[in-house]
């Protein structure tokens, strides 16, 4: 039995003519303490994947197992960080954690609450601005707030739908880093929604391709075999990553090409010249 | 988070940044680049409102000009040379009530209106001071005694009814208050509720206030039928609060059914409860709308109470306004005026003070609009 399992899964929005089928047959199995990337174009339906996965919403065919029972509503076993942060924008660093690490830890006493999200927002490296509210903050800082509050929590599984879509190359890779210690760390069970190829070989085990909605569906799985921990300079020589890198771009050009030749019905243009427009101004 | 208060942030808070640009005058420290800022937002104003008195002084000039012509010539017509000169001549004195031509007053007049509202004030609160000492005595004696204590019952300054119609608004206000927001967050959280109110909300939005004070008039008179006491301030409150809470309730139901869908997937993703949900997220979002709608029921309130006031005989500036202008009285008109000019200017500092309280309660720091 596999610690997430995707049985089948159909998501279908709308009713009647506006029926569109957003999601198709969606089969996806996670092991425990595995890093599992799936990458797909935008708009190819990788947030409504997630929030599946998340419990958010309901497959319209199908079941979404984890650790063997289905998913109903979201739970704090799951935590997740979403696409465009979520922090609460009234509450400061820290209390958009605690927030969290309340609803998480209902039993604990107000100090060990508050000496978890010291923790966790020491670990992202934000103390010094732990009381300054989401505005005063720049976009990895916001990122790395989502991620202290996912994790503080200490969800068995860490769902990250495009966590770093939003930010410049640098931070980027920090935050990446960042992810991929904490999760060897503790070694829990992480699925990384994105839409950067290098990004999913950095980070993942399995990389595993949407294609592109409606109707998406998942395509064949490549395994990354390159040894952790992964150093970015070196890893661009490595003859593996290059092939992998290589086959998973031409997978997914060739979905894109497919869908444009799909899309291309040649559209007859009428037949139009201006008229003798040089003509008029010769008199 | 600790933060030094200044004068530039409070008057930024409020809405009056020009104040800072002057307190930079005069310390001196206006740069050249502040110099075009310092026009705009200091000078043009000054300049437009000399402007504006200038005006104002030539219209009700001309004014006064039609109306005496028309009164010298009446009387040359009806009565001869001879009346019409007495006519002129008196016209000319200026001080009797009979021959003086009515019109708009002219700003000197009505500042010279404001300032005997003022001494008037002056006389009538030394009057009261002198009859509560006088009384304090025997008072003391009659609450001993077990009866009620003397008080004093003579006419109100224009001042004291320039308080009495704050309280007045602000228990309309507070009235609004403590029905909308409950009753908006709970049509905002229920589609049943919001579908089963809409209706009401729709019919009697639009009804203007003279129609409410008629309404709540023939309730409650009725209910304070065995009560002697004066029903003027209950009815023209219970006006004002039903008149201008239509704001709050449309406002805060929206907000709070229109709250950003990540921050409810946020409470969803926590498993926030009910109860927790609404006080740390739903309510929070909403915030800034829900003061935008108090904004607004406060000014309305502040705008429908003078004709409430005048129909409810409750003794207020719109009571004021009203025997004023019945009295016609030699300097009623710039009374009048007078009362116009408080009445704006005290609508404009509720509207500030509510902006403060918005700007201060509210994560979203926007600038004063």
């Amino acid at each position: 039995m596999a610690y997430l399992e995707l049985n089948n899964i159909y998501k279908t929005y709308g009713q009647g003519e506006n029926e569109t089928e957003v999601l198709s047959n969606i089969n996806l199995s996670i092991e425990e303490g595995e890093f599992v990337a799936i990458v797909g174009f935008t708009g190819s339906g990788k947030t409504t994947l997630v929030n599946l996965i998340n419990g958010l919403i309901e497959p319209t065919k199908g079941a979404v197992l984890f650790k063997g029972a289905p998913v109903q509503g979201t739970s704090h076993e799951r935590g997740v960080i979403f696409q465009n942060y979520s922090l609460l924008p009234w509450l400061t660093v820290g209390q958009n954690v605690y927030m969290a690490v309340k609803e998480a830890f209902p039993k604990h006493s107000k100090t060990e609450l508050s000496a978890i999200v010291a923790d966790y927002v020491e670990m992202v490296g934000l103390t010094p601005a732990i009381n300054k509210r989401p505005k005063e903050l720049s976009g990895g800082m916001r990122q790395r707030v989502a991620v202290a509050r996912a994790l503080a929590m200490k969800p068995e599984m860490i769902i990250m739908d495009e966590p770093l879509g939003a930010l410049d190359a640098l931070t980027r890779g920090n935050l990446q880093d960042e992810i991929l210690n904490i999760w060897e760390k503790d070694k829990r069970t992480a699925l990384l929604i994105t839409n950067d190829v290098d990004e999913s070989i950095y980070m993942a085990d399995r990389i595993i391709p949407l294609r592109p909605g409606p109707n998406a569906t998942l395509g064949p799985e490549f395994k990354i075999d390159i040894d952790r921990p992964r150093d970015k300079t070196e890893m661009n020589d490595n003859a593996n990553f290059k092939k992998t890198r290589n086959a998973i771009i031409e997978y997914l050009m060739d979905i894109g090409n497919e869908r444009k030749t799909e899309t291309q019905d040649l559209i007859e243009l009428p037949d139009l010249s201006p008229k003798d427009f040089v003509n008029q101004f010769k008199y | 988070m600790k933060q030094s208060i200044t004068l530039g942030k409070v008057t930024k808070l409020m809405g009056l940044g020009f104040l800072s640009t002057i307190k930079d005058l005069f310390t001196g420290k206006l740069e050249k680049e502040d110099f075009k800022n310092f026009l705009r937002k200091v000078v043009v104003p000054i300049a437009s409102i000399l402007l504006f008195i200038g005006l104002w002084h030539m219209g009700s000039k001309t004014l006064y000009n039609i109306e005496a012509d028309f009164r010298i010539n009446k009387a040359l017509e009806e009565q001869g040379q001879a009346a019409a000169d007495a006519v002129a001549a008196c016209i000319a004195l200026g001080e009797d009530s009979s021959c003086k031509p009515n019109t708009l007053p002219s700003p000197a007049q009505v500042w010279e209106s404001y300032r005997s509202l003022l001494r008037d004030h002056n006389i009538i609160s030394a009057d009261k001071a002198a009859f509560i000492e006088k009384t304090a005595a025997l008072n003391e004696k009659r609450l001993a005694e077990g009866k009620d204590a003397i008080t004093y019952t003579g006419r109100p300054s224009f001042v004291d009814q320039i308080f009495r119609s704050l309280k007045t608004v602000f228990a309309g206000f507070l009235l609004a208050l403590f029905i909308a927001v409950p009753l908006g967050i709970f049509i905002g959280l229920s589609p049943t509720l919001k579908s089963a109110f809409n209706w009401f909300i729709q019919i009697f939005k639009p009804v203007s206030p003279v129609v409410w004070y008629l309404l709540v008039f023939m309730i409650v008179k009725t209910l304070l039928i065995d009560s002697n006491e004066d029903s003027s301030f209950t009815i023209s409150f219970i006006s004002v609060g039903l008149c201008s809470m239509w704001a709050t309730l449309v406002n805060t139901a929206m907000g709070v059914s229109s709250v950003d869908k990540d921050y409810i997937n946020v409470a969803k993703v926590l498993k926030l409860g009910n109860f927790q949900k609404i006080f740390k997220v739903v309510l929070p979002s909403s915030l800034p709308l829900i003061f935008t709608g108090l904004k607004i029921t406060l000014s309305v309130a502040w705008m429908v109470l003078i004709a409430i006031e005048l129909l409810a005989q409750s003794p207020g500036l719109g009571l004021f306004v009203w025997e004023e202008f019945q009295n016609g009285a030699n300097d009623s008109n710039a009374k009048i005026i007078v009362a116009m000019f408080v009445i704006g200017i005290i609508g404009f500092l509720l509207d500030r003070l509510m902006l403060t309280i918005q700007n201060w309660v509210s994560f979203d720091k926007t600038d004063a609009i």
